[in-house]
């Protein structure tokens, strides 16, 4: 399980940070950094809802 | 067969706009496989419509609308979808929703009308006058944008404010007619009310405050300029009322959903059941009491708002008997972008005191105390710090440490 940002999309709004902060950081620039790109598959229901949260669809995950 | 509520074969969701995309698809990921009708009275799929006031009225911007899920997306979920057919009544006792000469029938119904701005008395039938809430009003502020229109907004809000911005991005005048003396006084507070005058000044946009509007000047049908009732003219080719928004509930009036005394939106408890039961409510049109912020009753006109509430009335709509039903906790949060600016806000405003750290500008923060805890926060260009800020709203931290920790983050970014 990979976790891909589409920096095209990505608005920095943070949603995905205020929902999983262990795995997502908006940083100075605006954009997400993914702080853990590879994490465990036991994280996934919760990633998804962060990922689902997304705003603007800048994210998505990658088996 | 159902594995979920057995009285529940057809869910009908009024409204197909996000918090109403969001039910029927939360619905689906219950497991729930009975019906679900979509009704909207716009004749298109669910959009988004933060980029209304903001991408779209860029002048490389189509008229085409990119709906949030494809038709077959939507045809995939198994949803039926009753566009361009608005709301005109309900029928509680025949559990039916009339659609003009026509009605749709139903066994739960999530109600996500959405709101309605306020029009300006005197304006209807007069060219280059609109509210900003459809796309549509998108597409004639966008032309007019590119035609090179001045531009008057009416009402220092949120929206009128990125309508503002739009018009200074393409070099084009633009005004902006406040009756308050501070814009946004009431809903941020005075102190961040004029930093936020002070990014309109700097980006030149003339801002009249504390001054109404007593008329509109037309030529042919076509506006030609805003009359202010301190005896000033501004001219315009393009007028945008932004005065806010009324829960969208006429429909409703003659129904017995209990409505709020004021704004007549649809009072709810925290798990979003409406006064009559199997109806629920989501999104710009629903009142709830916020167990974060002391119960408050809250209606909020925020994307994450619409987006949460959409799913969790859904979810609660076909819960089965012995299940738990979810109740709210929200910390809200919006966004708005000005002039190149990012403002992000989270949790209430109602507060006890509001501080500002660091900048009276960009880079400012500002913290709202509610007894000895931080309430919320509003941030200027700091995409970094306002989820951090959240997590203090969330635990709740103390002000103390709030005051702390803002003066630390101004120090480090100095």
């Amino acid at each position: 399980m990979r976790i891909d940002v589409d920096r095209s999309r990505c608005e920095g709004l943070g949603m995905c940070e205020a929902m999983a902060h262990e795995f997502f950081e908006v940083g100075d620039d605006g954009f997400v950094v993914v702080l853990d790109e590879a994490p465990d598959e036991g994280q996934r229901a919760f990633i998804r809802a962060a990922i689902d949260s997304c705003p603007v669809s800048a994210l998505s995950l990658r088996d | 067969m159902s594995t979920r509520e057995p009285g529940v074969r057809r869910l009908v969701i009024v409204g197909a706009s996000l918090a109403g995309l969001r039910a029927a698809e939360s619905a689906r990921r219950t497991g729930w496989d009975g019906e679900i009708v979509l009704v909207g009275a716009e004749d298109h799929l669910p959009y988004d419509r933060p980029p209304l006031s903001k991408a779209q009225l860029d002048h490389r911007t189509g008229d085409d609308l990119v709906p949030l899920r494809s038709r077959d997306e939507l045809d995939g979920l198994g949803v039926t979808t009753l566009l361009g057919t608005p709301a005109t009544g309900l029928d509680t006792d025949g559990r039916r929703v009339l659609l003009g000469d026509t009605a749709v029938a139903y066994d739960a119904l999530v109600i996500a009308t959405g709101a309605t701005p306020y029009r300006l008395p005197g304006a209807d039938g007069i060219a280059g006058v609109t509210g900003l809430r459809t796309h549509s009003d998108a597409v004639a502020v966008r032309r007019a944008l590119d035609a090179g229109a001045r531009t008057v907004v009416i009402g220092a809000g949120f929206i009128g404010s990125e309508i503002a911005s739009a018009a200074r991005k393409r070099g084009l005048p633009a005004t902006i007619v406040e009756r308050l003396e501070v814009p946004l006084s009431r809903s941020l507070g005075p102190e961040p009310g004029a930093i936020c005058a002070d990014l309109h000044r700097d980006a030149g946009t003339d801002l009249r405050l504390g001054v109404g509007v007593s008329g509109l000047e037309s030529t042919g049908g076509r506006v030609t300029g805003v009359v202010l009732d301190d005896g000033t003219t501004v001219p315009a080719d393009l007028v945008v009322v932004g005065i806010g928004v009324r829960p969208a509930t006429g429909w409703l009036e003659d129904s017995p959903v209990a409505l709020h005394d004021g704004d007549r939106g649809v009072l709810c408890t925290a798990s979003l059941a409406t006064s009559v039961p199997g109806i629920w409510a989501a999104g710009d049109v629903a009142h709830f009491p916020n167990v974060r912020f002391g119960g408050d009753l809250m209606r909020l006109e925020h994307w994450t708002n619409a987006a949460e509430q959409g799913a969790l009335a859904a979810r609660n709509a076909l819960a089965g008997t012995g299940e738990e039903i979810a109740f709210l906790d929200t910390i809200p949060y919006f966004w708005s972008d000005w002039y190149g600016h990012r403002l992000q806000f989270v949790g209430t405003p109602r507060a006890d005191e509001v501080v500002t750290v660091g900048p009276h500008g960009p880079g400012a923060i500002v913290l709202y105390r509610r007894g000895t805890q931080l309430a919320g926060v509003l941030t200027i260009d700091r995409p970094r710090d306002i989820m951090k800020f959240r997590r203090l709203v969330m635990e709740p931290g103390s002000w103390d440490e709030a005051l702390f920790q803002a003066a630390d983050r101004v120090t480090a970014s100095a």
